[in-house]
């Protein structure tokens, strides 16, 4: 099992044969296209999940191919697995495990990963933990509908709803599997970005995008355990007869349960303590992305680089001081709650300042408009939109009339189902020329950019409107409530909007696939970027670098240096004059 | 390119903006402490309203007016000052709202009304249905056991209220949440299964109900009318039809419908 | 325009002393232990290694964290009781095998001693190793006292150990879902000896590199980070341990 295995003069071959190459590879560049994949599998059977949702939601009675009615419970299934499949396999894979995985050893100058077997392996069990996630649909009983966030006592007894029985229990182990996988990468992230840098290779010299997944890296590291805890206790409550999370004298369809003194805060207290970071693992990679590609369509350094690189340490360490803003509503102590209020309104501010330096970047800049700085720019805006709503939510007083209302609904689309998922697209449309060797059609790219950009204020705007109206969530329908019928038409055009949007979706995924084989030829450095993924061969060769050792002599943003003659230096061109 | 984009941020702005503002969203507020929650929202909605409107507004234009026409562009790190004074406002902003609003928070969850003069109320969720229990003339209430309910038998039966117990006696459980106006109403929340959340949008009143908990809670109707009442936890499929109705009716009023349901029970 | 070819400063590799800018050894994959061009480049490896390990306990720490702040308020928290009408506490303190967990914990400490052991005569093993090679030589030590298999027969020990401790639970009338306080005795001891098990896998593992034949520094690789892991899973022990004793 040699790989990696090279001699300074020459670029070692890849090994041989088709599962070594493509299959079980240790090759970090194959495991970074294996994970993006898996990501777009599950995205694609995420937003079918929602399509499915959104059209139960305003035509409840309707009958659909195949499925049939869609019935309250099996709502909630579609629900909950939206939920989960989007958070972990979208939103924690391809921005960290996709992206991450390919160019993070790159970016820093290293032939691999510090450890390319814990790496294929990773791969292998994350989607092991998505077979098993699927697997729930066709189980008696269905997928479990207790939402992503599996409270109990509603996940705790198999008795509370058809999907709880052993759809619940391979949703658990699903989640204990994955979250397996995500400590393995962590600590591979960790270890490489510590240990692999290459000469001149300082922290404060790496790119943003190595920050974004270093920094999420350790965020895993510590919020997965934690998750672990909470599913691990989780199943013993359902099959083994404890009482973690279960009180006692509970009767669910005139069946008494046997459980007594278990606390279901516990689980909520373990889950954020895991969610909230779990959020910032998703929206920090693209934060990574956008801060790069602003900064290279701007022909400028990003303003305050330093500022940027503290902004997203603070957001991590106050990423975990501030779970209990999810649990103001749930009983636990208002003194707590004021506490974490604090705390969350404070973690606003490096969002702010991340946002100040990403205009500040713009400012005097030299705009162009390729596909990938029309997402970061996207991502900007869509950042702004649903970080704001996060000020209502974060203090208590207001929480009240908008927990569990639509408007939280708005608020975490906004940033993740959108912002976030801008980044992927940044990233793709930035890296596809890198990683395949040709360029993706521009034209297709910025009809697609448009009808999303748009098609997603469409969907997640108006549900600012509903939340506002005291729309809960969660609801599978909304024939019962009189307060919800005059809603239904914003709700049908949220429905139009999301079959237009997901639609326009099948462009990305006919310009990937066909530019893969059909796009024009790439040259090294199409975006003249600064950055040592660009000085590779276009795809790179198995080691990276063909057998040569990258030297580091600048920072990773410098574009248009007074006195330079070209307006981009690569981070190893050799030494100018002093310049800042 | 940069004018595509400058139009389509700032429509999507002013659209957005528009219905924000020109459409009452918010149900008619009717209770004690919705005034003042409403008024932090508003002043929390101008905050970010402005934020809002500067940030899109801004990104518009710079994209649009920084296009690349070969201009020379101005090389630079960052200005330390700015980032000092602009973490500071921000910083200012944000937990300065927070701190405004904070003793609405301490109304709503420190300050408990006089006993004496609230009405003792009893909120019980179950999959899926809420139940409201008065404590009757003796104001105590008796004693239930979950594990005794009878869903099926509707009323006391499905709180499994205990009929030994001589507290028990008058207590009254009703399916309709009948109150009196401008009174204050001590309320407990409890739940027999999964987690349930009492949400009265018109009250902005909304407290979980948790198995294994009794949670008390308080607010003040001032207005007499029918509220509805909407599930807002997550507690199985019929959680989208677990509703029930406020109906707040004058003192007098209140006091016959209770005498009535008092003469029921003998 | 800038060039678009390649702008490398290319530096002869040479021999690794620390720090973290320095030029790197492209790593390699597996087991495979062989230098390039000779130069040991181990060294390198067992400090990434190390490095690695260091990381990978902080999520079982925070495992176990959450295990205990679950513990601590779970002991303190009183649930409401239909009957008393009342939050009550429900606590009932367990009556661990202190003498049999106290033994244990001697094997598992005299474990973490013959582990350390191995673990610096694997180290010079791997020193040796290239002038233990020529064909003559003798370096002495020439049948080595097994540490390494010591403390695998000793982790062994501790995990029966550990099961007869659940025996002895059994029959003071504490099991698995008896109340929250045994909950929690079978979830931490049990969960210790899990990655223990995953230890002492480790061990054998290193102990079958020398009959496969790996060499020698791969082989001191696995015995040097799985020894720190088994120190760690030793205080993890005491720590558990204290906690179920002096915390009940």
């Amino acid at each position: 099992m040699s790989t990696g295995h090279l001699a300074p003069a020459h670029a070692h071959a890849a090994p041989g044969g088709f599962i070594r190459k493509y299959i079980f590879s240790l090759d970090h560049k194959v495991i970074g296209i294996q994970y993006y994949f898996l990501a777009l599998a599950a995205v694609f059977t995420g937003m079918f999940l929602s399509l499915l949702m959104r059209i139960h939601m305003v035509w409840p009675e309707a009958v659909l191919p195949i499925f049939g009615t869609i019935k309250p419970e099996q709502y909630l299934s579609l629900m909950t697995m939206h939920g989960t499949i989007m958070v972990f396999f979208v939103l924690t894979t391809a921005p960290q495990s996709g992206f991450g995985n390919y160019f993070l050893p790159i970016q820093i100058g290293a032939p691999d990963m510090a450890f390319p077997t814990l790496n294929m392996l990773s791969f292998w069990t994350t989607f092991v933990s998505f077979v098993v996630m699927l697997a729930a649909f066709f189980v008696p009983g269905g997928a479990p509908l207790s939402g992503w966030t599996s409270y109990p006592t509603l996940s705790a007894l198999p008795q509370a709803g058809p999907g709880q029985g052993l759809g619940m229990d391979l949703w658990v182990i699903s989640i204990a599997i994955f979250c397996g996988a995500s400590l393995m990468g962590a600590l591979n992230f960790i270890t490489t970005t510590l240990d692999l840098r290459a000469k001149g290779m300082t922290l404060m010299r790496m790119p943003l995008t190595c920050w974004a997944w270093f920094i999420t890296a350790i965020l895993g590291l510590l919020a997965f355990g934690v998750l672990l805890a909470a599913g691990i206790l989780l199943l013993m409550d359902r099959n083994m007869g404890t009482s973690f999370f279960v009180p006692g004298g509970l009767i669910v369809s005139g069946i008494p349960i046997k459980h007594n003194g278990g606390s279901p805060l516990l689980w909520q207290h373990l889950f954020w303590f895991f969610g909230h970071p779990e959020v910032y693992i998703a929206i920090l990679p693209g934060m990574g992305v956008a801060s790069q590609l602003l900064s290279t369509f701007s022909r400028k350094p990003i303003f305050g680089y330093k500022a940027m690189v503290y902004a997203m340490l603070s957001i991590g360490l106050f990423g975990f001081m501030v779970w209990g803003h999810h649990m103001f509503m749930s009983g636990m102590s208002p003194y707590s709650a004021f506490a974490f209020s604090v705390l969350t309104m404070a973690i606003g501010v490096p969002s702010a300042i991340k946002t100040f330096n990403w205009l500040g970047t713009l400012w005097k800049g030299k705009i162009r408009f390729q596909t990938p700085m029309l997402f970061a720019i996207g991502f900007v805006s869509l950042f702004v939109s649903g970080g704001l709503s996060g000020p209502f939510l974060a203090q208590p007083s207001i929480d009240i009339p908008l927990h569990d209302t639509y408007f939280v609904v708005a608020h975490f689309h906004l940033i993740m189902g959108v912002a976030a998922i801008f980044g992927i697209f940044a990233g793709t449309y930035y890296w596809f020329p890198k990683m395949f060797g040709r360029m993706m059609s521009e034209g297709l790219g910025k009809l697609h950019f448009f009808l999303t950009f748009i098609g997603a204020y469409a969907i997640f705007m108006p549900m600012h409107y509903l939340g506002m109206a005291g729309n809960p969530r969660r609801y599978s329908q909304f024939t019962e409530l009189k307060y919800l019928a005059p809603l239904l038409p914003v709700h049908k055009f949220i429905t139009y909007a999301a079959i237009i949007t997901i639609s326009a979706q099948l462009i990305f995924v006919f310009n990937l696939f066909w530019s893969m084989a059909k796009g024009k030829k790439a040259g090294q450095n199409p975006w003249e970027s600064t950055t040592l993924e660009w000085i590779t061969a276009t795809p790179p060769p198995h080691d990276n670098f063909g057998g040569v050792t990258p030297v580091v002599n600048h920072g990773p943003y410098e574009y248009s240096v007074p006195g330079a003659s070209t307006d981009f230096i690569m981070q190893t061109d050799p030494v100018q004059a002093p310049t800042h | 390119m940069g004018v595509a984009l400058l139009l389509v941020i700032w429509l999507i702005t002013f659209v957005s903006s528009y219905f924000f503002v020109a459409h009452k969203w918010w149900p008619t507020a009717v209770s004690a402490s919705a005034p003042y929650i409403d008024h932090q929202i508003s002043i929390t909605f101008i905050c970010m309203g402005v934020v809002f409107l500067l940030a899109q507004l801004g990104l518009g234009l710079f994209v649009w007016q920084y296009r690349d026409r070969g201009q020379k562009v101005q090389y630079s790190h960052g200005n330390v000052k700015m980032e000092m004074l602009w973490t500071t406002l921000t910083a200012i902003l944000f937990i300065g709202l927070n701190l405004v609003g904070s003793p609405i928070w301490a109304a709503e969850r420190f300050h408990l009304p006089p006993a004496s003069q609230s009405l003792q109320l009893e909120v019980t969720g179950m999959q899926f249905a809420w139940y409201f229990r008065y404590p009757g003339p003796d104001n105590k209430f008796g004693h239930v056991d979950a594990l005794q309910s009878d869903a099926s038998a509707g009323g006391e039966a499905a709180l499994g209220l205990d009929t030994t117990d001589p507290a028990a006696k008058d207590d009254i459980v009703t399916g309709t949440l009948y109150l009196p106006v401008n009174r204050d109403v001590d309320v407990t929340l409890r739940s027999q299964d999964v987690i349930h959340s009492f949400f009265v949008p018109a009250f902005r009143f909304k407290q979980d109900a948790v198995p294994g908990l009794m949670i008390h809670m308080h607010f003040r109707p001032e207005q007499v009318g029918d509220y509805e009442i909407a599930c807002a936890e997550l507690c199985g499929l019929g959680h989208y039809k677990m509703h029930g109705m406020v109906k707040v009716v004058s003192a007098e009023d209140f006091d016959k419908w209770m005498a009535q349901r008092e003469a029921e029970k003998q | 325009m800038a060039t678009l070819g390649p702008t490398l400063t290319v530096k002869e590799p040479r021999p690794r002393h620390g720090g973290g800018g320095d030029v790197p050894r492209f790593p390699h994959g597996g087991g495979d232990g062989r230098g390039d061009d000779g130069a040991p480049d181990y060294g390198e490896r067992l400090r990434r290694y190390r490095l690695g390990l260091a990381v990978g306990i902080a999520p079982i720490v925070m495992l176990f964290v959450s295990f205990t702040s679950a513990y601590i308020v779970r002991q303190g928290l009183g649930s409401w009781d239909n009957k008393l009408n009342a939050y009550a506490n429900d606590w009932l303190p367990v009556n661990i095998p202190t003498l049999l967990l106290l033994i244990n914990t001697i094997i598992l400490v005299v474990s973490s001693i013959t582990m350390e052991l191995a673990r610096r005569q694997s180290a010079h093993e791997a020193v040796w190793a290239p002038i233990a090679d020529i064909p003559g030589v003798s370096v002495g030590n020439e049948r080595p006292f097994p540490w390494l298999g010591l403390t695998v027969v000793l982790g062994f020990g501790f995990l029966i150990g550990q099961y007869l401790a659940w025996r002895a639970l059994e029959t003071r009338g504490f099991f698995l879902s008896t109340s929250p306080s045994s909950s929690f005795v079978y979830l931490l001891t049990g969960m210790h000896a899990l990655h223990l098990a995953g230890g002492i896998l480790a061990l054998l593992y290193a102990a079958s590199t020398s009959l496969l034949k790996r060499p020698i520094e791969a082989r001191r690789i696995v015995i040097d980070v799985t020894a720190w892991y088994w120190h760690f899973m030793a205080l993890l022990w005491i720590y558990i341990f204290a906690l179920l004793q002096f915390a009940r």
